[in-house]
């Protein structure tokens, strides 16, 4: 579990990679929830929660996918904000529908700006709460939330069905053989236990170079297939180091990012092509739909989330989010 | 002479256009790349969310809810055939380095390799003014050009797990100054007290793709003394804007 944000802009000139979520859209609809700004830093989890509690009452909101989630013993819904007095004990269990989740809290997490971003880069002990995942007893500051106190909840929670994940051709498309295309296109991928925030290695048929697999090492994307000489694809995520020398044959639309980052293990992927203009316009849609989405979003009235229906008009203070894990997964 | 066929502008997906100059390790390609570069930074496009240049390209990353591949390609068609005016062309460098030890275990094979005495390749690397190409791969991590052809050396057949940050290393035809430790199939001549990454420090890189460099030999005195400097988060090092 490590703290992340929209991740570090302007950095990966200077060897330092880009980090932040990995799953954008739960990451906004979580600050949303909470009325927290866009760009603030929650926590990031992979499949396991934790148990929390707080010095003083606090907006909160979990998503990312389904997960079994109560205060006190009191079931709460995901894709909803819920409110933690001081005294009770927040309990997320594991995702069950998805690898990554999102605790967002009202006013978002307090710790240094490392290079204009909160988000944590382990390898480099850079960044987040103190460079590094979270432990138990470890104690986060948060920033004085502003805004309203209402109870939220998404009318329509991301799907993460599985479908195409499209792809771009390139930029080292041309290193491929046509028999290599025809695997990528027509053949499924299975996604291995091999994966983490810098990448996912895929299982499948070995794609064959017809150029070498070297190239002058350049900059890789947020979505690059890349394929070394083994022939078997990596995508690279969020933790990627900035530049590589092996030859990419595709790049992931932006549009299928975070349907690629939720896709657990032992689950298929099939690529489909499209071009950079269809791409783009993905991309417009899903920016559309993730904005009506959170101008859309329901205040809870009556709920069988029994936190919500008890939430005072007071204004949240800044408090103190004592993260008391009962199984930390390192598969950051 | 560019080629013709050059630039050549791919897609990562719709994330980032990138600008290609050629497709080896050259300086002049290489100087196209960051002159690039330094003409975006010095007129934003609106849209481009932050470059990477690296040794023979520009990755320019851009928001596609706020532009398009295609105007994108445009402007920088534009931007390639008529740059702006000239600004600086980065700076020269003059970094501390110690020879041999226990950070320039591979001194003495380099040697023998070639034919020549440790003092020989000394000479030929420290004398060297070499052009940083990019920074990458790891925070800070220097990749030099302008290595001396008689010292060009293939990486070892495996890496070593551990080698420590301020390495002077050698790997085929390229020269790098590590930044932090870790594996390394490079060889290691020596090292530098200079710390290309440092988290503590402002600003906490120092080096950049575009800048030269050339090194000044010391002996083990002198770099402890400059060990210290570094340690206390002070640039052991000088520096001067070229023109």
């Amino acid at each position: 579990m490590t703290v992340q944000d929209a991740g570090r802009v302007g950095a990966q000139r200077f060897g330092i990679p880009g980090s932040g979520v990995m799953d954008g859209e739960s990451y906004l609809l979580a600050n949303a929830l909470v009325g927290a700004d866009a760009g603030a830093a929650v926590l990031e989890f992979a499949v396991f929660g934790g148990r929390f509690s707080v010095d003083a009452a606090v907006r909160i909101a979990v998503t990312g996918g389904s997960c079994p989630i109560d205060v006190d013993g009191r079931p709460v819904a995901p894709w909803t904000s819920f409110r933690l007095d001081p005294g009770s004990m927040l309990s997320i269990g594991p995702l069950s529908d998805a690898v990554y989740g999102y605790l967002a809290i009202a006013g978002g997490i307090d710790v240094p700006l490392f290079m204009g971003s909160r988000s944590t880069h382990g390898r480099s002990l850079m960044g987040g709460f103190n460079g590094r995942a979270l432990r138990p007893d470890d104690v986060l500051s948060l920033y004085p939330a502003s805004g309203g106190d209402t109870a939220l909840g998404v009318g329509h929670p991301p799907k993460r069905a599985q479908g195409m994940i499209r792809i771009v051709a390139g930029p080292q498309d041309d290193y491929f053989s046509s028999e290599a295309w025809d695997l990528l296109l027509g053949q499924p991928f299975t996604v291995t236990s091999q994966r983490d925030r810098m990448g996912m290695i895929l299982e499948g048929p070995a794609l064959d170079h017809v150029k070498g697999f070297n190239i002058v090492s350049d900059a890789v994307a947020f979505g690059s297939i890349q394929v070394p000489g083994s022939g078997k694809p990596t995508i690279l995520l969020a933790d990627r180091q900035t530049t590589g020398g092996y030859p990419k044959i595709a790049t992931v639309i932006t549009s299928d990012l975070c349907r690629l980052v939720q896709t657990q293990l032992g689950d298929a992927i099939q690529f489909e092509l499209v071009s950079v203009e269809e791409a783009e316009g993905l991309a417009r849609k899903s920016r559309s739909r993730l904005d009506e989405t959170i101008d859309g979003l329901v205040p809870l009235r009556s709920t069988p989330d029994l936190s919500a229906k008890r939430l005072l008009s007071l204004n949240l203070v800044d408090g103190v989010v004592d993260a008391s894990e009962n199984k930390s997964s390192q598969a950051q | 002479m560019p080629d013709e066929a050059f630039p050549r502008f791919r897609a990562a997906a719709d994330q980032a256009v990138i600008v290609e100059f050629g497709v080896t390790i050259d300086a002049e390609i290489n100087r196209r790349v960051t002159g690039l570069d330094r003409d975006i930074a010095h007129r934003p496009i609106a849209g481009v969310v932050e470059c990477i240049p690296t040794y023979r390209s520009l990755f320019v990353r851009y928001d596609p809810i706020q532009t398009s591949a295609a105007n994108l390609i445009e402007d920088l068609r534009h931007r390639v055939a008529s740059p702006g005016e000239s600004q600086a062309q980065g700076r020269l460098w003059t970094v501390p380095a110690f020879y041999g030890g226990e950070a320039g275990q591979d001194l003495d094979e380099v040697a023998r390799i070639h034919g020549l005495t440790t003092e020989e390749v000394i000479a030929l690397h420290c004398g060297a003014r070499y052009r940083v190409f990019m920074i990458g791969f790891m925070p800070g991590f220097a990749y030099l050009g302008g290595l001396h052809e008689t010292l060009h050396t293939p990486r070892l057949a495996a890496p070593r797990p551990l080698m420590a940050a301020g390495g002077l290393a050698i790997g085929g035809m390229q020269a790098s100054i590590t930044s932090v430790p870790g594996p390394s199939g490079w060889r290691f001549l020596g090292r530098t007290p200079l710390k290309l990454f440092d988290l503590t420090r402002d600003p906490e890189i120092l080096i950049h793709a575009g800048d030269e460099i050339r090194f000044e030999r010391v002996d083990a005195a002198e770099a402890a003394r400059l060990d210290a400097i570094a340690d206390a988060g002070g640039v052991p090092a000088t520096c001067e804007e070229m023109s």
